[in-house]
């Protein structure tokens, strides 16, 4: 590449440093200074961030102050570059590293973050003075962009950088991005954007997803500077000399190989899969920790106070291991890590690679990583994982269509930032990747349901939101609808969450009141606690505690002497397995040459499958059933995640129902879904009276679908997501929660009213988009059921299969699924209808 | 008189009702959530709260405007299921003072039909401390009848509630099984007073175990009557867990 030199200040700063400009920061240079949008694609270590602001810096450095008054005063008061990343923390590191490099150059500029810690005094003063450089989160671009000072704010706005794009784009906050992007291009023609992401399947997308789209037809794309190559990652699967379990997630039997390689190494990072997962790692290790390595915990329910002295320790060099969850997965630099473990299943290629990037932060030396699988489906995962980091594959989820609920919010900030032009903002917003699809139908709905809450019934227009004036623009009716808006904002509604305080245990019987006051251990999702009964036990902070007590928004709960959790808190990862990986490990076990690299005793146990069963076959799905302890079995392999069988499940408990099975419930992993019930399956499968195929058979997804959905918890759930989000519904604010009175109205009676006397309501429209594709992952189980179609092979066996064994123990740690709520009533409540009654 | 969808034509069996005495008196609860008296053929409903949504919208905040005929509906399978000399409205039937004011002339003759030879008291409540305009009935801040006495909100005074049948706090109880919690709308009783649950389509619930019950009812001598699809299920306070 034949780039121009740097400005002679940078040289010198460069060489001062002892470094050289690399060549794609140079490239970005030249292609911000060409007006290009530039996707940069590096793994991490690369100086991706300096890359993504040196052309700002560059030019704002050349820049020349105008003359007060002059015309090229306003511009220049306003906002040269944004900054946009997904956490606030990595907004706030980055400043602090820009910040160096800033002064020693004697560069004369501005630069400032806007999270929501930002003191109100400060984000006032950045209206009307601002910074040249902003670094902010897409929440808080959504906040200015609401202002009535938005647009001399952004007119002058030269530079967008999107860090972490990869992650941005997978979620709703990536949706509000994409529309603030359409609203600032707007503000400011000729932006400019420069996206910096990972590594990931398809960089068209993202490309596409930076710049403006005016063409229906074609698709435009920003330029794209790509760093390959670096130093192959050195990643091994460890073979412990002990057994692989069966099940599990705890890979407890690896425990002494782990603290050995954090013992032979200066900082090791262990990643797992949830909290939980978390938890339990770091007890067990520090009950083998005969040196007292300082080993820390890190996950996203603990105290924030506590998770920044992780960081901090870490940063200085204090501790020999962490073992973190995802919430360490992204950006910030952490200093000197030289090994990642990572510990049960991958999840995905593009995700491992990600979290090995961690270590060593240099891009020349080789990161250094060991996969522990925790059960034997994993050590197949695993090793697929493995073989897809040596080909350089990637498996980053497709770019998501925008969602409506997020639509709605954007609709209405912009209405409360200036007056609003329908069709001029439904140009802009289809201009976008991420919304090409709308059409100006389903457009005009979501404006209606902005205005009036899009009823059939317009009984609410005189107290509408919007209102049209002569010049047939949308004005918000009352200015308390901006304030109501701003408290809205944004894309993240959390579960509720209960602070954990731990108190004196209350001996059992003695009717002394609870010690109050002791410290705060962290925080936990509100529906864990709802079914925990007093005295149950369960792993928290590191250490076993036991359940005392719920007063208002705190969960009670002691120390005990006990070292074994009572309740199982796993619950399965929040990412099912890629449609990637599943191929491969289906891939794997049929074909036996690939076996070889397998350890031992995972061979053996296929083996042994193939003997006693059969083994899946790669594009087929194997149904097995079998009866034991006086109930019938129904296993099946499909390896498309658990959300994918958890739905499948539920659609074959009905239609089994319907068969007159008898079916009593269903577990589900990432692998296989087990179903049993009291009526012997193979006897009627042999003798016809239930066909798989009729089973299997797409047709499931239409009115089984639907009538399951109907009543569905999980529906509702997504549904007060989207009420939430779509300004339906106010967002439970910290510190203001329910007191006594309920004054909320709850999400659950306004999904039930809206569903009988609205069926078609835009809103039920945006919960069902966003059910179908996360919790319910319809579009993978809907593959599945045309990949297996004519390929469902059946075996019916006297006993047990070996490759049944892990599904079927997860019965009891996993929720079980299929009794309906008003039996299980009936249950609790019969055998005391005569007690009740003897008031 | 034709009023019910087709959707609610399940509740025209002969209802069933879970009979209890209230201050010597037997009163059948049902699983719709409204008391029959059938003795004085008198039908109780709780916090119809109609115009809710409609309340809401006019602050700002557009909740279905579905609520009042839902609510009206699942009345009028109801009075139409025991046929009523005379039902009693305990209070919050409207959501707002100006809420029958409101009320969209559909639904006014709605009600008005369901009125219709039968005597109808409108008793008020916080929420709407004024009669109804235009609309029948008698408005009255309580009434007594036969050794019961009904009103919106549960008197502090314990001399008084003997024989009490109020609305006002929505109970609702939850009860844990296998892991689960299941949350529901309930009455609650001691024999001596009872709270009906709030029938309204918008109205939610306010858990048994919470402060507000704690004057009512002795923590440990009260029982819920859960409302499920097509009977009650009955549980003693001891089983009952906060929210």
């Amino acid at each position: 590449m034949d780039a121009r030199p740097l400005p002679p200040r940078f040289e010198t700063w460069f060489a001062s440093r002892g470094w050289r400009p690399r060549a794609h920061q140079l490239a970005l240079v030249d292609k911000l200074s060409q007006g290009h949008s530039t996707l940069l694609i590096a793994p991490t270590g690369a100086g991706k961030t300096l890359a993504g602001f040196l052309p700002t810096l560059v030019e704002l450095e050349a820049r020349e102050r105008p003359a007060p008054g002059s015309a090229g005063a306003a511009a220049y008061r306003g906002v040269h570059t944004l900054y946009i990343s997904p956490l606030k923390a990595l907004a706030v590191d980055i400043a602090r590293n820009l910040e160096a490099p800033v002064s020693e150059m004697g560069l004369d500029l501005r630069l400032e973050t806007r999270t929501g810690d930002t003191p109100t005094h400060k984000r006032q003063r950045q209206k009307t003075n601002p910074p040249d450089i902003l670094l902010t989160t897409p929440e808080q671009i959504a906040l200015l962009l609401s202002d009535p000072q938005a647009q001399a704010l952004f007119s002058g706005l030269r530079t967008v950088i999107l860090d972490e794009l990869h992650a941005l784009v997978t979620s709703k906050r990536g949706d509000l991005l994409a529309l603030g992007l359409a609203r600032l291009r707007r503000l400011a023609p000729g932006l400019r954007t420069i996206g910096l992401s990972a590594t990931v399947a398809n960089p068209e997308e993202l490309r596409a997803y930076l710049v403006d789209q005016p063409d229906p037809e074609t698709r435009a794309l920003a330029d794209l500077v790509e760093i390959t190559g670096g130093a192959e990652p050195d990643i091994t699967i460890l073979h412990s000399r002990d057994r692989i379990p069966w099940a599990g997630h705890s890979a407890r039997y690896a425990l002494q190989d782990m603290y050995d390689l954090i013992k032979a190494h200066r900082v090791t990072l262990l990643f797992v899969n949830t909290r939980s997962q978390a938890e339990a790692v770091f007890q067990d290790l520090w009950r083998i920790n005969e040196d007292t390595l300082p080993i820390a915990l890190h996950h996203g329910s603990l105290d924030v106070g506590q998770r920044r002295r992780v960081e901090a320790a870490m940063a200085a060099g204090q501790l020999r291991a962490v073992v973190a969850t995802s919430s360490l997965d992204m950006g910030i630099d952490w200093g000197d890590i030289d090994l990642v473990v990572n510990i049960g299943a991958p999840k995905g290629a593009s995700r491992l690679a990600q979290r090995i990037g961690r270590a060593n932060h240099r891009m020349d030396e080789p990161s250094k990583a060991v996969l522990v699988p925790a059960n034997r489906f994993e050590v197949l995962e695993c090793q697929a994982a493995l073989a897809a980091s040596r080909q350089g594959d990637q498996d980053t989820p497709p770019l998501r269509k925008g969602a409506l609920d997020v639509l709605a919010q954007h609709i209405l900030g912009l209405a409360c930032g200036a007056p609003l032009d329908p069709d001029e903002t439904f140009a802009e917003i289809r201009a976008t990747q991420t919304y090409r699809h709308l059409t100006r139908e389903t457009f005009d709905r979501v404006l209606d349901f902005v205005a009036t809450g899009g009823y059939a019934l317009r009984s609410y227009d005189r107290y509408a939101k919007l209102k049209a004036g002569p010049d047939g623009l949308l004005r918000i009716s009352h200015p308390k609808i901006a304030q109501q808006y701003r408290l809205n904002v944004g894309t993240i509604v959390e579960a509720p969450m209960l602070k954990v305080r731990l108190v004196r245990s209350r001996a059992a019987g003695r009717k002394a009141p609870l010690g109050r006051g002791g410290r705060v251990l962290g925080e936990i999702e509100e529906w864990f606690i709802e079914q925990l009964n007093h005295g149950d036990t369960f792993l928290f902070g590191g250490e076993v505690v036991r359940f005392e007590a719920l007063l208002e928004n705190e969960a009670y709960v002691s120390r005990t002497a006990s070292d074994t959790p009572m309740i199982p808190s796993y619950m399965g990862g929040k990412f099912p397995l890629s449609t990637y990986l599943a191929k491969s490990v289906r891939h794997m076990l049929a074909t036996r040459s690939l076996w070889s690299s397998l350890p031992d005793q995972v061979r053996e146990w296929l083996e042994l499958q193939e003997l006693k069963s059969r083994l899946p076959e790669e594009e087929a799905l194997l149904v097995e059933t079998f009866p034991r302890a006086g109930k019938h079995y129904m296993v099946c392999y499909p390896f498309e995640g658990r959300l994918a069988h958890q739905t499948l499940g539920m659609l074959l408990t009905k239609r089994l129902e319907r068969l007159g099975m008898r079916p009593l419930g269903f577990v589900a992993n990432d692998y296989a879904l087990a179903i049993w019930g009291l009526s012997d399956l193979s006897l009627a499968i042999s003798d016809n009276r239930v066909s798989l195929n009729a089973l299997f058979d797409e047709d499931i997804l239409g009115d089984d679908l639907d009538a399951w959905l109907a009543d569905s918890s999980l529906l509702k759930r997504t549904f007060r997501n989207c009420a939430v989000i779509s300004g339906l519904i106010e967002r439970r604010h910290p510190g203001q929660e329910k007191n006594g009175r309920q004054v909320t109205v709850s999400s659950d009676l306004i999904y039930d009213v809206l569903r009988s006397h609205q069926p078609d309501h835009i809103l039920l429209e945006a919960t069902w988009n966003d059910a179908a594709e996360g919790l319910l992952d319809i579009s993978r189980l809907s593959q599945l059921l045309a990949r297996i179609r004519g390929r469902i092979t059946h075996t019916g066996l006297p006993r047990v299969s070996p490759l049944s064994v892990p599904v079927l123990l997860e019965i009891g740690r996993e929720p079980v699924y299929g009794e309906a709520l008003d039996s299980l009533l009936a249950d609790a409540s019969d055998d005391l209808v005569m007690e009740a009654l003897g008031q | 008189m034709n009023l019910l969808p087709a959707h609610m034509k399940e509740f025209m069996v002969v209802p069933v009702c879970h009979d209890i005495q209230i201050n010597g008196r037997t009163i059948g609860l049902h699983d719709s959530g409204v008391l029959w008296w059938s003795e004085e053929s008198t039908l109780i409903v709780a916090d119809l709260h109609l115009e809710k949504g409609s309340s809401f919208a006019r602050r700002g905040q557009m909740l279905p405007p579905y609520d009042t005929v839902a609510t009206l509906e699942k009345l009028a399978a109801v009075i139409a299921a025991f046929e009523p000399a005379r039902v009693i409205c305990l209070g919050d039937s409207f959501h707002d003072a100006a809420g029958s004011d409101r009320l969209p002339v559909t639904y006014r003759a709605m009600l008005a039909t369901l009125q219709l030879n039968r005597e109808w008291i409108w008793i008020t409540g916080n929420h709407d401390p004024v009669a109804p305009v235009r609309l029948c009935g008698e408005c009255l801040s309580e009434y007594r009848l036969g050794g019961l006495v009904f009103r919106h909100e549960p008197s502090n005074d314990p001399q008084d509630s003997l024989g009490e049948i109020c609305g006002h706090l929505h109970p609702a109880a939850r009860v844990r099984r296998y892991g689960r919690s299941i949350r529901r709308s309930c009455f609650v009783t001691d024999g001596a007073r009872l709270v009906a649950p709030a029938f309204g389509a918008l109205t939610g619930g306010l858990n048994v175990m919470d402060a507000a019950f704690g004057p009512l009812f002795d923590r440990k001598r009260f029982s819920a009557f859960l409302l499920g699809d097509n009977r009650l299920y009955p549980f003693t306070a001891a089983r009952l867990v906060a929210d």
